[in-house]
């Protein structure tokens, strides 16, 4: 143990100062929000002391919203304004959406994702959960007295890029730094794993309201290894609710309903399945604005016997998982289960069948993953917790690849990919003097591009002419570790960098969520300029935090010269971001980045060699202390 | 040590086709456990990046050593010895022969939903996959011989995706 700490002067003397960062579960019908506290990971609960906020957000003509349960209370009486399961329509076009004709709304096609008509305009997907979002962050910030310094925020594993990449905007409209996209079954396992200090294989099935996956684990110590994931992104809850739905309507001989009726009926059908959770038989009553009363009965039989494909319809991913993982059944030592359908008796059941195991409910199903997510997110910025640092390896769900001749998909990158991860492909012209080429960029596991999710359109050009098969394209994907692409493009004999038109086919584009950010700006009277200046100033502060402390870690990997340097671009950096040029800091921000390029590579080096001598620096650092 | 360092020296792992596996595994948790994206998420653009690259490097490592065929080919590739998969498809009859004899197989149980059979075939073909990577192992280690180590990679290659056509068949047998 150290006994006192000498920090030069202008040095942070509190490097292990908490942090505030939050996990957040952005679910199809309920969102929730968690924090680190004193060790333990906890839901963050509302004024009234309830942890779970309905993913619902309500628009009214003036532009001002309400979301969770106040906007909940309106669906009935307001459908066409109250926007419920936004999460379904993230990253997605109309064509893609199912049951369009039994939700009340006003669907607007716009390119790349689907947008709905309310009172305050076309609203996207994106600033829906914004909505979400913020009201998380402000219960987060009133409960936790402070600046978040970021959030982890889960997405379902078996979401694509577009989607990753909505839920990704609708953190930044609202306001929030995201430390990583986490998977959902992942964050579950991570929270499970810990607690249980389990080992070994565990599988982790995870029905949310609209989402399905089901992740294949390898978990040893201190390391969480996913080997495989699957599911239906569009496969939830919500399904059930219709099932039952379709089924009452039939029931009752109803003629087609009103869409206050339809949500009506809707909620009740939802009642009806989660009373069947611990009784035998629920009623279904509503009272439609025709007067007509509806009063029929729903036993646990018949809502196995209708909800049975459903059922059959998630174990088909589970199998398809464990064999990409190269696994049996007998291998899986135990399941986890996550989201608040699992507790329907029938799926219980189903999983218990195949895995020929008693699946673990000792987590509450509809905490776990934001549970886990705040414990990823204290790790990550930094917060020591007593407990041994923790390694997560996860996958890409889906393989990306490339169109060819005859619509036929090239796999670049295949499925259950540890990332991050990259890969090269080479192409060459067909044409002589020839100069552009186009690329269309897919994913999905089809073998024809018109089954797969395009992802985006990519146009090089500047190819220096040549004779036709002589250039040699090389085009790089890139996936971060939030399971997202960037593609990049290079003509290799020339050593041309070839210059690429960005065309996404789906999500929005900079200059709209530009738009949107301005607007929820003018509407919250805030003023975007501070707020540019106040997000600048808090990255110049982590940059100069960052710095300094790795100066004082390694000073031995620079010259005197190399120091002063880095400390002048501090300094410099300091004096900027105590002024009030956003301009002025960034630039200064770059240069502290330029001085500290070599330096951060030599401590990765120095890193790296001490890792495989076996000495991990924590060791060190006990051996010092001790 | 930087990025462009062989797959090998990134894991300090001597340049051999026999690794143990357990070894290997441990030293790549050991490396992503430094530079994983993960342990950066706080950290300055330029350590960010930095990071993205090392991760990732280290699992296209981890990925080609892991897997016996892939980690034959990069050995070879190391040595000059490229395996030219596409343009020389030339093998010698015999070979062929034997090829069309197993897939005539695995057709035939294929067709008659024969589960047990694809099993049996399976379990063949793995043991004879075997034999052929210790046979490899020798050519590569022990020998040095390069040009025969390529002929042995480039017929395991039929080899190992004979052995996954079946496990696709058995796969479609189960659903």
């Amino acid at each position: 143990m150290a006994l006192f700490q000498i920090a030069e002067p202008g040095e942070s003397a509190a490097p292990h100062e908490h942090k505030l960062a939050i996990g957040i579960d952005l679910g199809t019908t309920n969102s929730l929000v968690a924090t680190v506290r004193s060790g333990i990971a906890v839901c963050l609960n509302d004024e009234q002391g309830r942890p779970l906020l309905p993913s619902v957000v309500r628009y009214h003509v003036d532009g001002s919203t309400e979301s969770g349960y106040e906007a909940q209370q309106h669906q009935a009486l307001d459908p066409r304004n109250t926007i419920v399961s936004a999460k379904r329509f993230m990253g997605r076009g109309l064509k893609d959406i199912a049951h369009v004709e039994s939700m009340p709304y006003d669907f607007v096609e716009a390119p790349g994702m689907v947008r709905v008509k309310t009172v305050a305009g076309a609203k996207s997907p994106v600033e829906v959960s914004a909505e979400i979002l913020k009201s998380l962050k402000a219960r987060a910030e009133a409960a936790l007295g402070g600046d978040l310094v970021g959030a982890v925020i889960t997405v379902p594993a078996y979401f694509d890029d577009a989607q990753r990449q909505a839920t990704k905007d609708a953190a930044r409209l609202a306001g929030l730094d995201v430390l990583r996209l986490l998977n959902e079954p992942t964050a579950a396992a991570i929270a499970y794993g810990l607690d249980n200090a389990a080992e070994g294989i565990y599988a982790v099935y995870d029905l949310g309201g609209g989402t399905f996956d089901i992740s294949i684990l390898k978990l040893t110590k201190g390391v969480f290894e996913v080997m495989a994931t699957g599911g239906d992104s569009a496969l939830g809850g919500d399904d059930f609710d219709h099932r039952i739905y379709c089924w009452a309507i039939e029931q009752a001989r109803l003629q087609p309903l009103s869409p206050g009726d339809s949500r009506l009926l809707m909620t009740r059908c939802r009642e009806a399945k989660e009373y069947l959770t611990l009784n035998a038989e629920a009623p279904i009553t509503a009272r439609l604005s025709s007067g007509e009363l509806v009063d029929i009965k729903l036993d646990v039989a018949t809502h196995a016997e209708i909800t049975r494909t459903l059922v059959s319809k998630t174990i088909q991913p589970v199998k398809k998982a464990l064999r990409d993982a190269g696994l049996r059944v007998e291998d899986v030592k135990g399941v986890v289960m996550v989201g608040g359908a699992t507790r329907m008796p029938q799926i219980q059941k189903a999983v218990g069948d195949f895995f020929r195991q008693e699946p673990l409910t000792n987590l509450d199903p509809d905490k776990v993953v934001a549970l886990g997510a705040a414990t990823q997110a204290n790790l990550l910025v930094g917060n020591k917790t007593g407990r041994d640092e923790w390694l997560l390896l996860d996958v890409i769900p889906l393989s990306l690849g490339l169109e060819t001749m005859g619509g036929l998909t090239e796999k670049v990158i295949p499925r259950n990919s540890t990332i991050p991860t990259a890969r090269a492909q080479e192409f060459t012209t067909f044409k002589d003097g020839q100069t552009a080429m186009a690329i269309h960029v897919v994913q999905g596991e089809r073998e024809m591009v018109s089954d797969c999710r395009s992802l985006a359109r990519f146009e090089l050009r500047g190819i220096p002419p040549m004779v036709a098969g002589a250039a040699r394209i090389r085009v790089t994907f890139q996936v971060d570790a939030d399971g997202l692409l960037s593609v990049t493009a290079r003509e290799q004999t020339t050593g041309v960098e070839a210059s690429i038109a960005v065309k996404p086919s789906y999500g929005l584009s900079d200059d709209e969520i530009a738009g949107m950010l301005r607007d929820s700006m003018d509407h919250a009277k805030d003023d975007a300029i501070a707020r540019a200046l106040r997000e600048a100033q808090v990255e110049a502060e982590r940059l100069v935090e960052a710095t300094e402390a790795a100066l004082a870690e390694d000073p031995h990997l620079l010259n005197e010269a190399e120091i002063a340097k880095i400390r002048a671009a501090i300094a410099k950096l300091k004096e900027t971001a105590a002024g009030d040029n956003r301009r002025l800091i960034n630039l200064a921000m770059d240069d502290l980045g330029f001085e500290t390029q070599e330096f951060a590579h030599r401590r990765m080096d120095q890193s790296i060699k001490r890792a495989l001598a076996g000495r991990k620096v924590d060791e060190i650092r006990m051996g010092e202390e001790s | 040590m930087d990025l462009t360092a062989d797959f090998f020296s990134l894991f300090d792992l001597p340049r051999a086709f026999r690794v143990s596996l357990s070894e290997l595994d441990a030293r790549y948790r050991e490396v992503q456990a430094q530079v994983h994206p993960d342990r950066f998420a706080n950290a300055g653009e330029v350590e960010r990046r930095l990071s993205m690259q090392w991760a990732t490097r280290a699992n296209e490592a981890y990925q080609t050593l892991k897997r016996p065929l892939e980690r034959a080919k990069y050995l070879l590739h190391l040595a000059g010895h490229d395996i030219k998969a596409e343009s020389n498809t030339a093998m010698p009859a015999d070979f062929l022969i034997e090829q069309m004899e197993w897939r005539e197989a695995v057709a035939e149980a294929r067709g008659g939903r024969d589960h047990h059979e694809l099993e049996r075939l399976h379990n063949r073909l793995r043991a004879d996959v075997g034999a052929r990577y210790e046979e490899l192992g020798a050519l590569l280690d022990d020998v040095g011989d390069h040009d025969r180590a390529t002929d042995r990679v480039r017929r395991l290659m039929f080899l190992e995706k004979l052995l996954h056509e079946i496990d696709d068949a058995l796969a479609s047998l189960e659903d």
